[in-house]
């Protein structure tokens, strides 16, 4: 009997996903899709609204990155009123940007390490569930679970400070950002009271590397096999190869590490990157159109970022890099679970990063704008947390937006999400009858290894359950069960 | 009376998407009503969505109110007590729910504030910055509960006792 077994989350609204397996009679994987709803929407409500509107309207988009849609959509939009492509901003609009930016990070890194990923370590991947978050950590490590909370807190505060506040933030406006850093804001950041303060972030991020390091060393074959799987990886690049978020070129390697994107301007992305549309995914397929289809898909995200760039610009990121590297000696490092290191250095690095910017005097500055003659279009890129967020617009003559072109990381994962997918299928349910908690899990885990945002654009507060549902190959229900 | 307690309403919910709107909704009128009715000890605050970070913020608060929108089945509003839970963390969420908030303070900072939660039903969930006719009227309506309970005399468990009777 074959059989089809469906996991499947449910949201209030929309961006909700469903992974399939499907079995033969022998009870081997033969097809694994994940399913992701995509708001391809979005992309016309912005058409007719005026330019200058979208780094706010975007935020519409997504309350877990809100930040990444705004600062992508403000650099498309620098572009657009001729102050350049990255590098023709004031010193104070690039650098509180970046701030926002590397805050931005911080938390959300935090987020995905201490909430949703370093419990799976810490109780295993079949551990009780109810216990296999931050209130586990809490439980058991409480001191881990503080660090989890505060680094949070810090760097929601840095994105409080430059973007203005909370929810739809104003900070960053085409051609530059629309407030400085007030001298109390900086030294509230540098110097405030344990622990909330930039040194003890540092410390806090090198401890949580030290924490996965250790896992690492003990469960060494465990992490390294975990859906491991060759690709491409593509990142933003600064021009002499370093390490840069907020900013660079376009570049890709392929499993060997040889360049197959070789530092673009992004402006020019359409010339390098296409879409594939697959009639059983609303989500679709980018890949090189150098390579093509079959071949030309890539990674995104910290594992791609960590295999594309020469160095990291800050010392103690750059310390833990080499040591990184050598694991895989220089080549591109394809494990899976390996994201999650990558992800913790990244988070040391933004620290190291926020430290260094509110060290420089020009975040006091008070010349915010630039402005040049306007342009018809406009690319921004930007390295959001889970990976490179592309947007595109083209304005009208009445400086209305009227084509919208976004392609967000989750989309960038899409092949290598389904790979991983499939790769632990085949692992932990390869002949099963009965689909344990554990191999559930073990699906999520692959997944949320690219900290996909199936969230997208409203909280699913507690409506995200997941079911996985058991069918003969008559489409019969045979066995259901809801996480 | 409540009032005098150190109050927390936090409000949460994306604005960009119509009634889910609801909880900032909720706090911009608190903020207008508050200029006139100053009350010492009452803060306000909203987010696109909670998060672990809350724990901490709520752990000074002696009562916190948290405002929501909901497509539950519910006539116009519904307020109700939060107990510490310790569900479990759905797919991939960025986001945790006012029960997990209120348990992880209590486990990391071994204090719980006396927690509600003050659901209003929404409508329509597209890309809009406004609130639908039928959920404003709702938003009217939970506004006035509210203010009435930090004016009344009912503390606001006898509020949550009167709600569900």
């Amino acid at each position: 009997m074959s059989k089809k077994i469906t996991i499947e989350p449910v949201t209030r609204v929309e961006g909700h996903g469903k992974v399939t397996i499907h079995m033969d009679n022998q009870g081997n994987i033969q097809q694994t899709r994940l399913h992701i709803v995509e708001f391809r929407g979005f992309e016309r409500f912005v058409q007719g609204r005026p330019y200058w509107e979208a780094p706010v309207l975007v935020q519409r988009l997504c309350g877990i990155c809100p930040v990444s849609h705004h600062l992508a959509a403000a650099k498309a939009l620098d572009v657009i009123v001729g102050a350049g492509t990255g590098e023709g901003l004031t010193p104070t609009g690039e650098k509180m940007r970046r701030l926002m930016h590397y805050g931005q990070f911080f938390q959300s890194h935090a987020l995905h390490f201490f909430h949703l990923s370093a419990p799976d370590f810490l109780f295993g991947f079949d551990g009780d569930p109810a216990i296999r978050n931050i209130i586990g950590i809490a439980l058991t490590k409480p001191d881990l679970a503080v660090q989890g909370v505060m680094m949070r807190k810090f760097g929601q505060e840095i994105i409080r400070a430059t973007a203005g506040k909370k929810i739809h933030g104003t900070g960053a406006i085409p051609g530059g950002i629309n407030k400085n850093l007030s001298i109390e804001e900086r030294d509230e950041f540098l110097k405030g009271a344990d622990p909330l303060n930039a040194d003890k972030m540092i410390s806090w991020a090198q401890d949580a590397l030290d924490f996965f390091k250790s896992y690492y060393v003990a469960n060494k074959d465990f992490i390294d096999n975990f859906a491991y799987f060759p690709s491409n990886h593509l990142s933003l690049v600064r021009k002499d190869g370093a390490l840069d978020l907020y900013h660079g070129v376009l570049r890709a390697v392929d499993t060997d590490g040889n360049r197959i994107l070789n530092d673009i301007d992004y402006q020019e992305y359409n010339n390098y990157i296409e879409e594939e549309v697959r009639s059983w995914s609303y989500m679709k397929f980018p890949y090189l159109k150098s390579i093509g289809k079959d071949n030309g898909w890539y990674r995104v995200g910290p594992l791609a970022r960590l295999n594309t760039v020469d160095f990291i610009p800050t010392p103690l990121a750059q310390k833990e890099f080499e040591i990184y590297k050598a694991m895989t000696n220089g080549k591109p490092n394809n494990h899976c679970l390996h994201t999650h290191y990558a992800r913790l250095i990244e988070t040391l690095h933004a620290a190291e990063m926020i430290r260094e910017l509110l060290n420089d005097p020009d975040l006091l500055g008070n010349d915010l704008v630039t402005k040049g003659t306007k342009q018809k279009e406009g690319v921004g890129l930007i390295e959001a947390p889970r990976g490179t967020l592309f947007h595109h617009y083209r304005i009208n003559d009445n400086d209305q937006i009227e084509m919208a072109n976004l392609i967000v990381s989750t989309t960038n994962n899409n092949e290598p999400m389904n790979r991983s997918v499939n790769h632990v299928a085949k692992a932990v349910m390869t002949g099963k009858e009965v689909i344990t908690e554990g191999m559930m899990n073990s699906v999520e885990v692959a997944i949320r290894a690219y900290d996909p945002c199936l969230s997208c654009a409203t909280h699913a507060l507690g409506k995200m359950p997941l079911e996985v549902s058991l069918f003969d190959e008559d489409n019969n229900l045979i066995d259901r069960k809801r996480s | 009376m409540p009032h005098r307690k150190r109050m927390l309403i936090y409000g949460y919910g994306n604005p960009g998407r119509q009634d889910d709107g609801l909880g900032a909704a909720f706090i911009r009128k608190m903020e207008a009503w508050l200029k006139d009715h100053p009350m010492p000890g009452l803060n306000l605050d909203c987010n696109y969505q909670l998060n672990i970070e809350d724990a901490e913020i709520i752990a000074h608060k002696d009562i916190v109110i948290f405002v929501d929108a909901t497509v539950e089945d519910i006539e116009h509003f519904h307020f109700s007590k939060v107990e510490p839970s310790a569900a479990k963390v759905e797919f991939t969420m960025h986001a945790v729910s006012p029960s997990f908030v209120v348990d992880l303070c209590r486990k990391m900072f071994h204090v719980a504030p006396e927690t509600y939660l003050l659901h209003i039903k929404g409508y329509e969930w597209d890309f809009k910055e406004s609130l639908s006719e039928a959920a404003s009227e709702n938003l009217e309506m939970a506004f006035r509960f509210i203010i009435d309970k930090l004016h009344g005399q009912l503390t606001f468990d006898e509020a949550v006792l009167q709600e569900n009777k």
